[in-house]
Protein backbone atom coordinates (compact mmCIF):
# COMPACT_ATOMS: atom_id res chain seq x y z
CA UNK A 1 0.00 0.00 0.00
CA UNK A 2 1.44 3.26 -1.01
CA UNK A 3 1.20 6.29 1.22
CA UNK A 4 1.98 8.55 -1.70
CA UNK A 5 0.19 7.82 -4.93
CA UNK A 6 1.75 10.33 -7.28
CA UNK A 7 3.75 13.52 -7.55
CA UNK A 8 3.28 16.36 -10.03
CA UNK A 9 5.33 19.46 -10.68
CA UNK A 10 3.83 22.17 -12.87
CA UNK A 11 5.51 25.31 -14.14
CA UNK A 12 4.17 28.83 -13.70
CA UNK A 13 2.00 28.61 -16.82
CA UNK A 14 0.35 25.33 -15.88
CA UNK A 15 2.43 22.98 -17.98
CA UNK A 16 3.35 19.65 -16.47
CA UNK A 17 7.11 19.39 -16.12
CA UNK A 18 7.33 16.33 -13.90
CA UNK A 19 5.00 13.45 -13.13
CA UNK A 20 5.73 10.31 -11.22
CA UNK A 21 3.35 7.58 -10.19
CA UNK A 22 4.02 5.47 -7.09
CA UNK A 23 1.45 2.76 -7.54
CA UNK A 24 -2.03 4.12 -8.00
CA UNK A 25 -4.53 1.93 -9.76
CA UNK A 26 -5.37 2.72 -13.35
CA UNK A 27 -2.30 4.77 -14.13
CA UNK A 28 -3.00 7.96 -16.04
CA UNK A 29 -1.66 8.30 -19.56
CA UNK A 30 0.44 11.26 -20.64
CA UNK A 31 -2.42 13.25 -22.11
CA UNK A 32 -4.55 12.84 -19.02
CA UNK A 33 -1.75 13.85 -16.67
CA UNK A 34 -1.16 16.99 -18.73
CA UNK A 35 -4.86 17.82 -18.64
CA UNK A 36 -5.15 17.20 -14.92
CA UNK A 37 -2.11 19.38 -14.26
CA UNK A 38 -3.41 22.35 -16.19
CA UNK A 39 -6.86 21.89 -14.68
CA UNK A 40 -5.32 22.06 -11.25
CA UNK A 41 -3.43 25.19 -12.24
CA UNK A 42 -6.66 26.98 -13.15
CA UNK A 43 -8.59 25.71 -10.14
CA UNK A 44 -5.79 27.00 -7.97
CA UNK A 45 -6.12 30.44 -9.58
CA UNK A 46 -9.91 30.51 -9.32
CA UNK A 47 -9.83 29.59 -5.66
CA UNK A 48 -7.85 32.76 -5.04
CA UNK A 49 -10.55 34.87 -6.69
CA UNK A 50 -13.27 33.39 -4.51
CA UNK A 51 -11.55 34.12 -1.24
CA UNK A 52 -13.60 36.11 1.27
CA UNK A 53 -10.45 37.71 2.65
CA UNK A 54 -7.50 39.33 0.89
CA UNK A 55 -4.16 37.60 0.63
CA UNK A 56 -5.26 34.18 -0.55
CA UNK A 57 -2.56 32.09 -2.19
CA UNK A 58 -4.61 29.19 -3.53
CA UNK A 59 -5.55 25.69 -2.47
CA UNK A 60 -3.14 23.97 -0.12
CA UNK A 61 -5.07 20.82 0.64
CA UNK A 62 -7.90 19.12 -1.19
CA UNK A 63 -9.62 16.32 0.69
CA UNK A 64 -11.44 13.83 -1.50
CA UNK A 65 -13.19 10.58 -0.61
CA UNK A 66 -10.23 8.35 -1.48
CA UNK A 67 -7.22 10.64 -1.45
CA UNK A 68 -5.74 13.90 -0.19
CA UNK A 69 -4.02 16.33 -2.50
CA UNK A 70 -1.37 18.55 -0.93
CA UNK A 71 -0.10 21.47 -2.95
CA UNK A 72 2.84 23.78 -2.43
CA UNK A 73 3.48 26.80 -4.59
CA UNK A 74 6.93 28.33 -4.69
CA UNK A 75 7.47 32.08 -4.91
CA UNK A 76 8.14 31.82 -8.62
CA UNK A 77 4.84 30.09 -9.30
CA UNK A 78 6.04 26.52 -9.71
CA UNK A 79 3.53 24.20 -8.07
CA UNK A 80 4.35 20.89 -6.45
CA UNK A 81 1.56 18.56 -5.49
CA UNK A 82 1.30 15.05 -4.15
CA UNK A 83 -1.67 12.74 -4.11
CA UNK A 84 -1.61 10.64 -0.96
CA UNK A 85 -3.81 8.53 1.26
CA UNK A 86 -6.53 10.40 3.15
CA UNK A 87 -5.28 11.83 6.41
CA UNK A 88 -1.56 11.53 5.69
CA UNK A 89 0.31 14.02 7.86
CA UNK A 90 3.47 16.04 7.31
CA UNK A 91 3.07 16.34 3.57
CA UNK A 92 4.02 20.04 3.71
CA UNK A 93 7.43 18.99 5.00
CA UNK A 94 7.87 16.49 2.19
CA UNK A 95 6.82 19.06 -0.40
CA UNK A 96 9.29 21.60 0.96
CA UNK A 97 11.97 18.95 0.79
CA UNK A 98 11.08 18.12 -2.80
CA UNK A 99 11.27 21.82 -3.55
CA UNK A 100 14.76 21.86 -2.07
CA UNK A 101 15.75 18.94 -4.27
CA UNK A 102 14.30 20.78 -7.24
CA UNK A 103 16.35 23.90 -6.56
CA UNK A 104 19.50 21.88 -5.95
CA UNK A 105 19.39 19.30 -8.68
CA UNK A 106 17.20 20.86 -11.37
CA UNK A 107 17.67 24.62 -11.22
CA UNK A 108 21.41 24.35 -10.61
CA UNK A 109 21.77 21.95 -13.49
CA UNK A 110 23.39 23.95 -16.32
CA UNK A 111 21.70 21.83 -18.97
CA UNK A 112 18.22 22.41 -17.62
CA UNK A 113 16.08 24.89 -19.52
CA UNK A 114 13.56 26.76 -17.39
CA UNK A 115 9.90 25.72 -17.62
CA UNK A 116 10.79 22.60 -19.59
CA UNK A 117 10.14 18.98 -18.55
CA UNK A 118 12.58 17.78 -15.91
CA UNK A 119 15.03 15.15 -17.06
CA UNK A 120 17.73 15.10 -14.40
CA UNK A 121 19.08 11.78 -13.22
CA UNK A 122 20.29 13.05 -9.85
CA UNK A 123 16.92 14.58 -9.12
CA UNK A 124 15.21 11.26 -9.84
CA UNK A 125 17.59 9.39 -7.57
CA UNK A 126 17.29 11.83 -4.67
CA UNK A 127 13.54 11.95 -5.07
CA UNK A 128 13.19 8.18 -4.94
CA UNK A 129 15.30 8.18 -1.77
CA UNK A 130 13.18 10.91 -0.19
CA UNK A 131 9.91 9.15 -0.95
CA UNK A 132 11.33 5.87 0.33
CA UNK A 133 12.49 7.52 3.53
CA UNK A 134 9.10 9.11 4.00
CA UNK A 135 7.41 5.77 3.56
CA UNK A 136 9.68 4.12 6.13
CA UNK A 137 9.00 6.96 8.56
CA UNK A 138 5.30 6.48 7.97
CA UNK A 139 5.48 2.76 8.66
CA UNK A 140 7.39 3.44 11.88
CA UNK A 141 4.65 5.73 13.15
CA UNK B 1 -21.26 9.00 -1.42
CA UNK B 2 -22.82 8.78 1.97
CA UNK B 3 -26.47 8.05 2.52
CA UNK B 4 -28.50 10.26 4.72
CA UNK B 5 -30.65 8.92 7.48
CA UNK B 6 -34.22 9.88 8.21
CA UNK B 7 -35.28 13.40 7.45
CA UNK B 8 -36.13 14.32 11.02
CA UNK B 9 -33.80 16.80 12.55
CA UNK B 10 -31.86 15.12 15.24
CA UNK B 11 -32.73 16.74 18.56
CA UNK B 12 -29.09 17.20 19.39
CA UNK B 13 -27.50 19.08 16.54
CA UNK B 14 -23.82 18.24 16.15
CA UNK B 15 -22.85 21.33 18.04
CA UNK B 16 -19.18 21.49 18.65
CA UNK B 17 -18.15 23.37 21.75
CA UNK B 18 -19.65 26.78 21.13
CA UNK B 19 -17.12 28.66 23.17
CA UNK B 20 -15.10 30.25 20.35
CA UNK B 21 -15.72 33.70 18.94
CA UNK B 22 -18.65 32.11 17.16
CA UNK B 23 -18.11 33.80 13.85
CA UNK B 24 -16.00 31.39 11.92
CA UNK B 25 -18.28 31.13 8.90
CA UNK B 26 -17.87 33.44 5.95
CA UNK B 27 -20.64 32.42 3.58
CA UNK B 28 -22.89 29.65 2.39
CA UNK B 29 -24.01 28.72 -1.12
CA UNK B 30 -26.72 26.27 -2.13
CA UNK B 31 -26.92 25.25 -5.77
CA UNK B 32 -29.36 22.90 -7.43
CA UNK B 33 -28.26 20.36 -10.00
CA UNK B 34 -28.65 22.85 -12.86
CA UNK B 35 -26.28 25.35 -11.30
CA UNK B 36 -28.98 27.76 -10.13
CA UNK B 37 -27.96 29.44 -6.90
CA UNK B 38 -30.83 28.70 -4.52
CA UNK B 39 -29.34 30.46 -1.56
CA UNK B 40 -26.40 32.71 -0.88
CA UNK B 41 -25.77 34.21 2.53
CA UNK B 42 -22.70 35.93 3.81
CA UNK B 43 -21.79 36.69 7.38
CA UNK B 44 -18.28 37.96 7.12
CA UNK B 45 -16.92 38.78 3.70
CA UNK B 46 -14.73 41.86 3.48
CA UNK B 47 -13.53 41.11 -0.05
CA UNK B 48 -15.80 41.08 -3.09
CA UNK B 49 -13.90 40.62 -6.33
CA UNK B 50 -16.88 40.04 -8.64
CA UNK B 51 -20.54 40.88 -8.86
CA UNK B 52 -22.82 38.32 -7.18
CA UNK B 53 -23.98 36.60 -10.34
CA UNK B 54 -20.47 36.08 -11.66
CA UNK B 55 -19.31 34.99 -8.23
CA UNK B 56 -21.96 32.25 -8.13
CA UNK B 57 -21.12 31.10 -11.63
CA UNK B 58 -17.43 30.94 -10.82
CA UNK B 59 -18.09 29.00 -7.64
CA UNK B 60 -20.28 26.47 -9.42
CA UNK B 61 -17.68 26.10 -12.16
CA UNK B 62 -14.93 25.56 -9.62
CA UNK B 63 -16.90 22.83 -7.86
CA UNK B 64 -17.81 21.12 -11.12
CA UNK B 65 -14.21 21.07 -12.27
CA UNK B 66 -12.80 20.01 -8.92
CA UNK B 67 -15.29 17.16 -8.86
CA UNK B 68 -14.23 15.91 -12.26
CA UNK B 69 -10.59 16.36 -11.26
CA UNK B 70 -11.16 14.27 -8.13
CA UNK B 71 -12.97 11.61 -10.15
CA UNK B 72 -10.11 11.45 -12.62
CA UNK B 73 -7.39 11.41 -9.98
CA UNK B 74 -8.95 8.72 -7.79
CA UNK B 75 -5.98 6.41 -7.15
CA UNK B 76 -8.07 3.48 -5.94
CA UNK B 77 -10.18 2.74 -8.98
CA UNK B 78 -9.05 1.41 -12.32
CA UNK B 79 -11.78 2.61 -14.63
CA UNK B 80 -12.19 6.34 -14.23
CA UNK B 81 -13.60 7.38 -17.57
CA UNK B 82 -12.56 10.53 -19.34
CA UNK B 83 -11.76 13.83 -17.74
CA UNK B 84 -14.66 16.28 -17.73
CA UNK B 85 -17.47 13.85 -18.47
CA UNK B 86 -20.39 14.87 -16.25
CA UNK B 87 -21.13 12.38 -13.50
CA UNK B 88 -24.27 11.67 -11.56
CA UNK B 89 -24.29 12.61 -7.89
CA UNK B 90 -22.67 9.81 -5.93
CA UNK B 91 -20.92 8.41 -8.96
CA UNK B 92 -17.14 8.33 -8.94
CA UNK B 93 -14.82 9.88 -6.40
CA UNK B 94 -15.80 13.30 -5.11
CA UNK B 95 -14.22 15.74 -2.69
CA UNK B 96 -15.57 17.06 0.59
CA UNK B 97 -13.38 20.03 1.37
CA UNK B 98 -10.40 22.09 0.40
CA UNK B 99 -8.31 24.53 2.35
CA UNK B 100 -6.33 27.62 1.38
CA UNK B 101 -4.39 29.93 3.66
CA UNK B 102 -7.40 32.25 4.07
CA UNK B 103 -10.45 30.01 4.01
CA UNK B 104 -11.76 26.47 4.04
CA UNK B 105 -14.53 25.34 1.73
CA UNK B 106 -16.67 22.35 2.68
CA UNK B 107 -18.81 20.74 0.07
CA UNK B 108 -21.63 18.24 0.10
CA UNK B 109 -23.79 16.98 -2.72
CA UNK B 110 -27.08 15.26 -2.02
CA UNK B 111 -28.37 12.35 -4.14
CA UNK B 112 -30.72 14.79 -5.87
CA UNK B 113 -27.80 16.95 -6.95
CA UNK B 114 -28.25 19.83 -4.52
CA UNK B 115 -24.88 21.22 -3.53
CA UNK B 116 -24.20 22.75 -0.13
CA UNK B 117 -21.09 24.87 0.18
CA UNK B 118 -19.89 26.37 3.42
CA UNK B 119 -16.91 28.72 3.48
CA UNK B 120 -15.29 29.06 6.88
CA UNK B 121 -12.14 29.95 8.70
CA UNK B 122 -9.23 27.70 7.60
CA UNK B 123 -8.77 26.36 11.13
CA UNK B 124 -12.23 24.80 11.42
CA UNK B 125 -12.36 21.03 11.55
CA UNK B 126 -14.40 18.54 9.57
CA UNK B 127 -17.75 20.13 8.72
CA UNK B 128 -19.46 17.21 7.02
CA UNK B 129 -21.85 16.78 9.95
CA UNK B 130 -22.69 20.48 9.89
CA UNK B 131 -23.54 20.28 6.20
CA UNK B 132 -25.70 17.22 6.79
CA UNK B 133 -27.51 19.14 9.49
CA UNK B 134 -28.06 22.07 7.12
CA UNK B 135 -29.39 19.59 4.58
CA UNK B 136 -31.85 18.38 7.21
CA UNK B 137 -32.91 21.97 7.80
CA UNK B 138 -33.36 22.35 4.06
CA UNK B 139 -35.58 19.29 3.91
CA UNK B 140 -37.64 20.47 6.87
CA UNK B 141 -38.05 24.12 6.04
CA UNK B 142 -37.71 24.32 2.27
CA UNK B 143 -38.53 21.01 0.60
CA UNK B 144 -41.54 20.49 2.85
CA UNK B 145 -42.76 24.06 2.39
CA UNK B 146 -45.88 23.94 0.19
CA UNK B 147 -45.27 27.46 -1.07
CA UNK B 148 -41.79 26.69 -2.34
CA UNK B 149 -41.33 25.95 -6.04
CA UNK B 150 -38.30 23.70 -6.63
CA UNK B 151 -35.55 25.35 -8.60
CA UNK B 152 -36.27 28.88 -7.43
CA UNK B 153 -34.23 30.90 -4.94
CA UNK B 154 -35.08 30.08 -1.34
CA UNK B 155 -37.06 32.79 0.41
CA UNK B 156 -37.80 31.27 3.76
CA UNK B 157 -37.19 33.29 6.87
CA UNK B 158 -37.35 30.28 9.16
CA UNK B 159 -34.67 28.44 7.19
CA UNK B 160 -32.42 31.48 7.15
CA UNK B 161 -32.62 32.00 10.90
CA UNK B 162 -32.08 28.30 11.57
CA UNK B 163 -29.00 28.28 9.34
CA UNK B 164 -27.65 31.46 10.92
CA UNK B 165 -28.16 30.04 14.35
CA UNK B 166 -26.47 26.76 13.56
CA UNK B 167 -23.55 28.33 11.74
CA UNK B 168 -22.80 30.46 14.78
CA UNK B 169 -21.95 27.30 16.70
CA UNK B 170 -19.08 26.34 14.38
CA UNK B 171 -15.86 26.61 16.31
CA UNK B 172 -12.32 26.56 15.06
Amino acid sequence: MAAIYSLYIINKSGGLIFYKDYGSKGRMDTNDSLRVASLWHSMHAISQQLSPITGCSGIELLEADTFDLNCFQSLTGTKFFVVCEPGTQNMEVLLKFIYELYTDYVLKNPFYEMEMPIRCELFDIKLTQAIQKDRVALLGR
Amino acid sequence: MQFFGGSEISPSAPTLTATGAGNNAHMIYIFNRNGVCLLYREWNRPLHTLNPQQDHKLMFGLLFSLKSLAAKMDPTSVDKGNLGVPQLPGQGCSFHSFRTNTYKLSFMETPSGIKFILVTNPRTGDLRETLKYIYNLYVEYVAKNPLYTPGTPIRCELFNTAVDQHVRTISS
